[in-house]
């Protein structure tokens, strides 16, 4: 007997399993228990966390300086006149005045904000062709373009689809009046308010030696008053696809009420350590019709901080979701106390 | 048992159902059953007047002619029969058995189209095909195809691993070979290339292929040999016999080749028991039985070859007719999860339908007057609507899980494994691992609520061993040394001195032997040559070493012992038979030989010794030794009291004692014997009368005890289950006295259990059945009446009963022949009418009746049926499933277990054992019974746990994720706008989210298998479908909606108005979708880490490994370089590194997820403060029990009963013994073969018989 399990142990079974801590389910570990200290501590410190948030958050957004000037309504007549479609010819110039109480000080962003403009709707979404705006060769006839596509005589649209058709198209110039008498051209910049991957990544103009030639053989989108090679005829870094307002404005929004950085301040002169307190105009040629869908136009100058804009969605809602959770902790202790004496 | 309880059992034939004899399998032939033949004895002698009768039962169904040698016969136009269309096939099968599925050139439409019958699969291919029209589709085509292509790649690997494995198999089983005849010739063929009619040779050992007629054997009179283990459990031999005219005819290869007998006989059929036909040959026709029958599975034993013809192949033999229909299984889960994608399909329409009339209406609205979304179609509001219904259907398709069902196989798989693997569930000796064979049933495993289970081999070890004797007031088979004192450390008795010892036999009593060897006491020596002498055992001696053939284990184990302890019975003839004694050999004359029967439950011989001294030798159970005891017998109450003892220990005792006989009593006996052995009529009950007679004043030597050895721990095993509320049934096709007896030794029955039989519930039932007829008529308050139990509660009550009595009870048979007969010829409109009247009602009370049974049964803590064939079993296992609506399992070993092991919910098979029948159609195999508590208990009520909490993780996630598209939709015209990227929502799914949730619902452990082991009634959630319901459903269902309101409107709050640090992009859609897509991913996989109970390495790995590979592929779909190449397809160029450089997004996205998490952490905590579960209060004392543990040994239940009135009885086998066959000589008389195979190495005394015969 003694021979035979000697001998049994001696040759390894065959079909004898493995003894392994992952085979045989004895993997080290750490069994996750939801103890009363490590629950109420956590609950406290991270509602005390939030709460501080919260309110820093607030206090920061209380620094930005935010004013917005609803132009829609102030330029009610070119609004109506851009009602009828027929009109489009017809320049239409509207001046909106505003006057800062306070100086702006840092960095002032000028948008234009739209509101019940849908940019998320599907069918806008999909319309464009990604690869006619990399410069490509392409037949956008088989792009989601459709119907903005090719005219009917054959020539191709550039660029093509809903987005760059419905272009916003507005020009706003700002003027800054220091006294009742001086008007200053407030110096803006168009270059660089989009990301560096849209402008170096995402847009390119055909390969040509000049514009004009490169997009030789297309026509401007039906709504465009110009062919996309003039849309910035003093620069050409910013002509073409590459436009910076056309590259912002083909960045869809993600909700029907949005703005877009238009403009930045530059800073130099009078205007070094921002927008000085004191009179201001706008003066916008007025293209962009909005009152058909019962939308609404807007221009915003804001500064900003850290966290962005002033918004203080963020801010509120980390302090509330902080008092809560702290109250949260105690309603727990106390039952957790209540509970354990029984 | 006390004596009344034994006498209860020979019931008068007539009127009540017989414990003893076992039902046919079949329900379908009653009829046929009427005219079954007397049993044929095997004298030949009245062979003219059945050949008549058997020609009458043949006409009815001729239609299965079998001719030897003639293969192109069985190819006639009349054989054949129409299978599809006008294609015709044989109808006799080949005896190739298919197992397989696949062949390398229909693998893949055969796959591809099973797996597009799961509605799932189709699911996504409908929606593959709505995405391909460019009207409505909102997502592009791979969002779908990549994962739909996933699925189906690894469900077709699977299923191909599986094939492959069943290939194998069939490879193995259909190339085994052996001889048949082909041109006059012997000739090894592969068994898949046997058909009808072949003759084939079968050599020692062998299986047999197919359905064959014995022909001749090397044996004398053809006689052969078999073990019928796959086939009905039992491992004792069986003997077979030929016709005579072919033991004669047909021995020689060429007689054999020109054979060409015809046989006709019954259809195939599944009675393993009964077989008639006729063999006509030289114009003379010829009855056949079953006992000139070989079934496939059968092994040839102790039979050098034999021949045969075969009758039925394939599908057509007995044993695959038995075998049930092979049933998809479908765990509880699999169906409540697909009214769960039901429920969220109808979900997904309602939510659908919902947008496309919003969308209609803001078309209406707004729309219309959006000059910017001019598109050139002028299609009108509602039908823009219902193009944005199927968009909107394809974005929220992912609310119905794609990966759900794959995932869940691959769960399952797992699971398959970890049980494969475990090490405690290895059986040693065998070598034999657990192994899941069906991978698909894992979390079942932690819903059963009925175990039924086989008893030899299953519960038992079916070896019994000799364990203690009580001798002249004495009891041996305690540990003690050679003088008799008790000892501490035993040792093991040597047996060096007896040459004939097998070695085999573990014995502790050192002074038994020492008595023997002295010889100090007679009777010591007496009693052990008793054993030696009283017997129907055969020996083989062929190989140098004595084996027996035994007709029943337990007389096995005596003469073995007897073998052991100095008295080996060397050899028999008809009438001799020659025993060693401690070393002297001596024959004895046989006088007679007193066979044993289940009536008379005991046994003699009546020996001449060479002194010409004559006694009887007798043993037999005690009640009806005790009987026919003489008077004056000093030992009478001693041995009583030894025989209580043994009885409490659960072994099985037998008295022993003898009688001298004076010659002229013998003389006078013996004239009464001849008389009565050839009487034709009654000759049993004569012979049973005079056996009576002389059967008396016997004088007792002692009693032995014979363990039936159960499986180690089985009793441990069985208490673990009963506490976990599982309840088990033990289904056997032993004799009632043996099922109850190892009902006590593996405590499912104790001396508390009241124990009701047949009889006793027959009545009950009876009542009941009259008391719900009546109120049907009355309608009385019936609901609360009908259901009051059967019982007064209280006492602890098991059901013994047999398979007649089931019968009875469930109307299987009388009423409905009964009826039958009856109702054979309607001849008005109205008899026909009442004919289906009656017939309902009979179905009805059927129904009732086995409704009231099921109830009844189930109140009683344990049942026991016992002399049950294969298809009762499986008739039970349905009962219960039926009318109980509960899991069920079964467990055997034998081929007798298959149909049950395939009807219930689960089978398993015990491995390891010879036969492979059950292993092969089971779920679950292993070595032993014991590891079952392993099975359920640990595997069952992981998977179980795994499986649920994976379940409401994954309904959870998906619409979290989902939802969010809903919420936006609100805000952007309802036109179906994704809320995040195309390559996120093909991703999330495969990748983002979906390994930890894999890694939970393979490693998960709330509390580790010890404590599974320990705490028994945590098993009891998952036979409640606590964990996973409908309920849970809507609870993750509600959670996911919870998510994802937060997921979208945090960010919408945050975008609203402005972002960006520098200004830029302030509210962009690509930069909401990545907030978006990241708040989820952070939410949902920290939720799967709060919900992970088992953190190891690899969960933590899969969290942050998720997580990380979100960002990784984000940031590489966002990179530059992509983008330049496939302008289309990746558009988010940029997005990511500008997003995620704000803070104030991160401070969104953190937000987001803190709300999404706290309030669960904190109802957790809640829920585990105020109400926490069983395993929660387990797995706060963790460490409590940890160090328990170490001090913690099992206890045993050492305690037992005093005194009990249970007797164990004499149990021998269904069969009579060998008397019959030793005493005619048969198999002595004449021979060719070699004789000692069968007689030994006296070959001269054989032939003196052989002469004086």
């Amino acid at each position: 007997m003694t021979n035979k399990s000697s001998k049994r142990t001696q040759q390894h079974p065959s079909r004898c399993p493995d003894n392994s801590a992952f085979k045989q389910q004895r993997l080290p570990a750490s069994e996750l228990e939801l103890t009363a200290p490590a629950v109420l501590s956590s609950f406290f410190i991270i509602g005390l966390v939030c709460l501080a948030v919260g309110i820093c958050l607030i206090l920061t957004v209380l620094r930005v300086q935010e004013i917005q000037i609803n132009y829609s309504d102030i330029c009610s007549n070119c609004s109506k006149l851009r009602e009828n479609a027929s009109n489009w010819k017809t320049e239409c110039h509207c001046t909106a005045n505003f006057t800062l109480e306070l100086s702006m000080e840092g960095d002032v962003l000028m948008y234009y904000g739209l509101q019940n403009f849908f940019q998320n709707h599907r069918r806008y979404v999909i319309s464009r062709s990604n690869a006619q705006l990399l410069g490509k060769d392409v037949n956008i006839e088989n792009s989601n373009c459709e119907p903005f596509t090719i005219y009917p005589n054959g020539t191709p649209m550039a660029p093509c689809g809903a987005i760059a058709n419905s272009m916003f198209n507005d020009t706003i110039h700002l003027s800054y009046y220091p006294n009742s008498t001086t008007v200053i051209q407030v110096p803006l910049l168009k270059r660089g308010n989009s990301w560096w991957t849209d402008k170096n990544v995402k847009f390119f103009n055909p390969p040509s030696h000049n514009l004009s030639s490169a997009f030789a053989g297309s026509a401007r989108p039906p709504y465009w008053e110009k062919p996309v090679y003039l849309l910035d005829e003093e620069d050409d870094e910013n002509n073409g696809y590459k436009n910076d307002d056309f590259i912002i404005w083909m960045r869809v929004s993600a909700f029907a009420t949005f703005k877009n950085l238009y403009r930045r301040l530059s800073r130099i002169n009078e205007f070094a350590d921002g927008l000085p307190a004191g009179n201001y105009s706008l003066h916008i040629s007025y293209n962009f019709p909005v009152t058909k869908f019962r939308g609404k136009k807007q221009v915003v100058f804001s500064t900003v901080v850290w966290s962005g804009g002033r918004n203080f969605f963020l801010g509120i809602a980390y302090t509330i979701s902080g008092a809560v959770i702290l109250l949260a902790g105690f309603i727990l202790m106390a039952l957790h106390l209540k509970l354990r004496k029984k | 048992m006390n004596s009344e309880r034994d006498s209860e059992t020979t019931f008068d034939e007539d009127s009540q159902p017989n414990d003893e004899v076992m039902p046919y399998s079949d329900d379908e032939t009653e009829d046929e059953l009427d005219t079954q033949q007397p049993a044929i004895e095997p004298e030949q002698n009245r062979i003219n007047r059945e050949s008549e009768e058997s020609r009458e039962t043949m006409r009815r169904d001729s239609g299965w002619q079998v001719k030897a040698n003639d293969r192109s016969f069985h190819e006639q136009p009349q054989f054949q029969k129409t299978t599809f269309l006008c294609v015709k096939k044989s109808k006799y099968a080949e005896n190739a058995i298919k197992t397989y599925k696949y062949n390398p050139i229909t693998f893949l439409p055969l796959n591809l189209f099973e797996q597009f019958k799961r509605a799932a699969n189709f699911y996504f291919l409908i929606l593959l095909i709505l995405q391909t029209i460019p009207q409505i589709t909102t997502l592009s085509w791979y969002t779908t195809l990549v994962p739909l292509l996933l699925v189906l790649v690894i469900t077709a690997i699977k299923d191909l691993v599986d094939d492959i494995a069943r290939h194998w198999m069939y490879n193995e089983i259909n190339n085994r070979t052996c001889d048949v005849i082909k041109d006059g010739r012997f000739k090894a063929t592969k068994w898949k290339d046997i058909k009808v009619g072949d003759i084939i040779r079968l050599k020692k050992n062998n299986f047999v292929p197919a359905d064959i007629l014995l022909l001749s054997s090397s044996e004398p009179n053809s006689l052969c040999y078999v073990e019928t283990a796959e086939l009905d459990g039992e491992t004792n031999l069986k003997f077979k016999m030929s016709l005579e005219v072919t033991d004669r005819y047909l021995q020689e290869e060429n007689a054999m080749a020109e054979f060409d007998g015809l046989i006709e006989c019954e259809e195939p059929n599944n009675r393993l028991d009964k077989f008639t036909g006729t063999l006509l040959w030289r114009n003379v026709r010829y009855p056949l039985d079953a006992d000139k029958i070989l079934l496939r599975g059968c092994k040839i034993r102790n039979t050098d070859f034999c021949h045969g013809v075969v009758i039925f192949a394939g599908a057509d033999t007995k044993i695959m007719k038995n075998s049930g229909k092979t049933r998809f299984k479908r765990t509880k889960i699999d169906s409540l999860m697909n009214y769960m994608v039901y429920t969220i399909f109808v979900f997904l329409i309602l939510l659908s339908a919902g947008l496309a009339i919003g969308h209609t209406y803001w078309e209406q609205q707004i729309g219309n007057s959006s000059w910017y979304l001019y598109d050139g179609q002028d299609y009108s509001p509602p039908y823009r609507g219902f193009l944005n219904f199927w968009g909107c259907i394809i974005v929220l398709n992912t609310m119905v899980p794609i990966s759900l069902y794959v995932s869940v196989e691959v769960i399952r798989l797992g699971q398959s494994y970890f049980i494969n693997w475990d090490l405690q569930m290895y059986y040693a000796e065998k070598d034999t691992a657990a192994k899941a064979r069906t991978t698909t049933l894992n979390e079942q495993l932690g819903q059963i609520h009925y175990i039924f289970s086989d008893k030899t081999g299953t519960l038992t070890q079916n070896i019994m061993t000799f364990k203690k004797c009580f001798i002249n007031g004495e009891t041996y088979g305690e540990y003690r040394d050679r003088r008799g004192q008790p000892q501490n450390n035993p040792e093991e008795a040597d047996f060096s001195w007896n040459m004939y010892a097998d070695g085999k036999l573990t014995f502790y009593d050192q002074y038994l032997i020492e008595q023997i060897r002295l010889g100090n006491e007679p009777e010591v020596r007496q009693f052990f040559f008793l054993l030696a002498i009283c017997h129907t055992v055969m020996v083989d001696a062929s190989e140098g070493d004595l084996s027996y053939q035994a007709a029943s284990p337990d007389e096995g184990a005596l003469v073995t012992a007897a073998r052991n302890f100095g008295f080996a019975f060397l050899s028999r003839t008809q009438n001799t038979i020659t025993i060693s004694e401690m070393g002297i050999e001596r024959t004895y004359d046989v006088l007679a030989i007193l066979d044993f029967n289940s009536d008379r439950k005991r046994m003699s011989v009546v020996v001449r010794d060479p002194n010409g001294n004559i006694r009887l030798y007798c043993k037999g159970a005690d009640t009806v030794i005790y009987e026919r005891l003489h008077p004056r017998n000093p030992r009478r109450q001693d041995t009583q009291e030894a025989l209580d003892t043994f009885a409490v220990e659960t072994l099985r005792t037998l008295c022993l004692c003898y009688k001298d006989i004076s010659h002229d009593e013998y003389k006078a006996w013996n004239k009464k014997f001849m008389a009565a052995s050839v009487a034709s009529s009654n000759r049993d009950e004569a012979l049973d009368k005079v056996y009576e007679e002389i059967e008396k004043n016997l004088i007792l030597l002692g009693a032995t005890a014979i363990e039936d050895k159960l499986q180690d721990g089985v009793p441990e095993t069985i208490s673990k289950l009963a506490k976990a509320d599982i309840k088990i049934w033990v289904l056997t096709g032993d004799k009632k006295e043996t099922a109850e007896n190892i009902g006590f030794s593996c405590e499912l029955l104790t001396d508390e259990t009241t124990i009701c039989y047949g009889e006793d519930i027959s009545a009950l039932l009876q009542t009941r059945l009259e008391n719900q007829k009546n109120r049907i008529g009355s309608n009385v308050n019936s609901s609360q009446r009908a259901n009051e139990p059967f019982f007064q509660s209280g006492r602890n009550r098991a059901l013994i009963i047999t398979g007649s009595w089931l019968n009875e009870i469930l109307l299987e048979k009388k009423k409905k022949k009964k009826k039958l007969l009856k109702l054979k010829f309607p001849k008005t409109a109205e008899e026909k009418q009442n004919r289906v009247q009656n017939k309902r009602r009979a179905e009805a009370m059927k129904e009732q009746q086995q409704k009231n049974f099921v109830d009844l049964a189930c109140e009683c803590s344990s049942v026991i049926c016992c002399r049950v064939t294969p298809k009762q079993k499986a008739m039970v296992v349905e009962l219960v499933k039926k009318y109980k609506k509960a899991i069920t399992l079964a467990i055997g070993d034998g081929a007798n277990d298959v149909n049950m092991i395939k009807t219930a919910h689960i089978g398993v098979g015990i491995s390891g054992q010879e036969g492979m029948q059950a292993v092969m159609s089971s779920d679950y195999s292993f070595g032993q019974f014991r590891y079952l508590q392993r099975l359920l208990l640990v595997h069952g009520r992981w998977s179980y746990i795994r499986m649920c909490k994976f379940l409401r993780y994954f309904f959870y996630k998906n619409f979290a994720f989902t939802l969010v598209h809903f919420w936006y939709s609100f805000f952007n015209g309802y036109s179906s706008q994704t809320a995040y990227e195309d390559w996120f929502i093909t991703l999330y799914n495969v990748l983002y989210s979906s390994l930890p949730v894999l890694l939970v619902g393979l490693l998960d452990q709330d509390v580790s298998d010890k404590l599974s082991l320990r705490f028994p009634s945590l098993y009891v959630s998952g036979q409640k479908d606590l964990l996973f319901n409908y309920k849970k459903f809507f609870v993750s269902l509600i959670h996911g909606v919870i998510t994802s309101l937060i997921i979208f409107f945090i960010p919408y709050g945050a975008y609203l108005q402005t972002m960006g640090q520098d200004g830029e992009a302030p509210s962009d859609y690509q930069s909401f979708a990545v907030t978006a897509a990241s708040s989820l991913i952070f939410a949902v996989n920290f939720q799967m880490g709060l919900d992970t109970s088992y953190w190891t390495f690899v969960n933590a790995f899969s969290i942050f490994g998720s997580i990380a590979l979100y960002f990784g592929i984000m940031f590489d779909i966002h990179s530059a370089g992509i983008h330049v190449l496939f302008p289309s397809a990746f558009q988010f160029t940029g997005t990511a590194p500008n997003a995620l450089r704000q803070p104030y997004l991160w401070l969104t996205i953190i937000l987001s997820v803190a709300v999404c998490l706290l309030p669960v952490v904190a109802l957790n905590f809640l829920t585990m403060t105020i109400w926490p579960s069983e395993s929660n209060k387990i797995q706060k004392n963790r460490k409590k029990y940890k160090a328990e543990e170490e001090q913690w040994k099992r206890r045993r239940s050492v305690f037992r009963r005093g005194i009990s009135g249970r007797r164990s009885a004499y149990a021998f086998s269904h069969q009579r013994g060998y008397a019959d066959l030793i005493a005619s000589g048969r198999n002595i008389r004449r021979r060719r073969a070699p004789l000692d195979a069968v007689l030994g190495h006296n070959m001269s005394e054989v032939r003196e018989a052989g002469e004086t015969s």
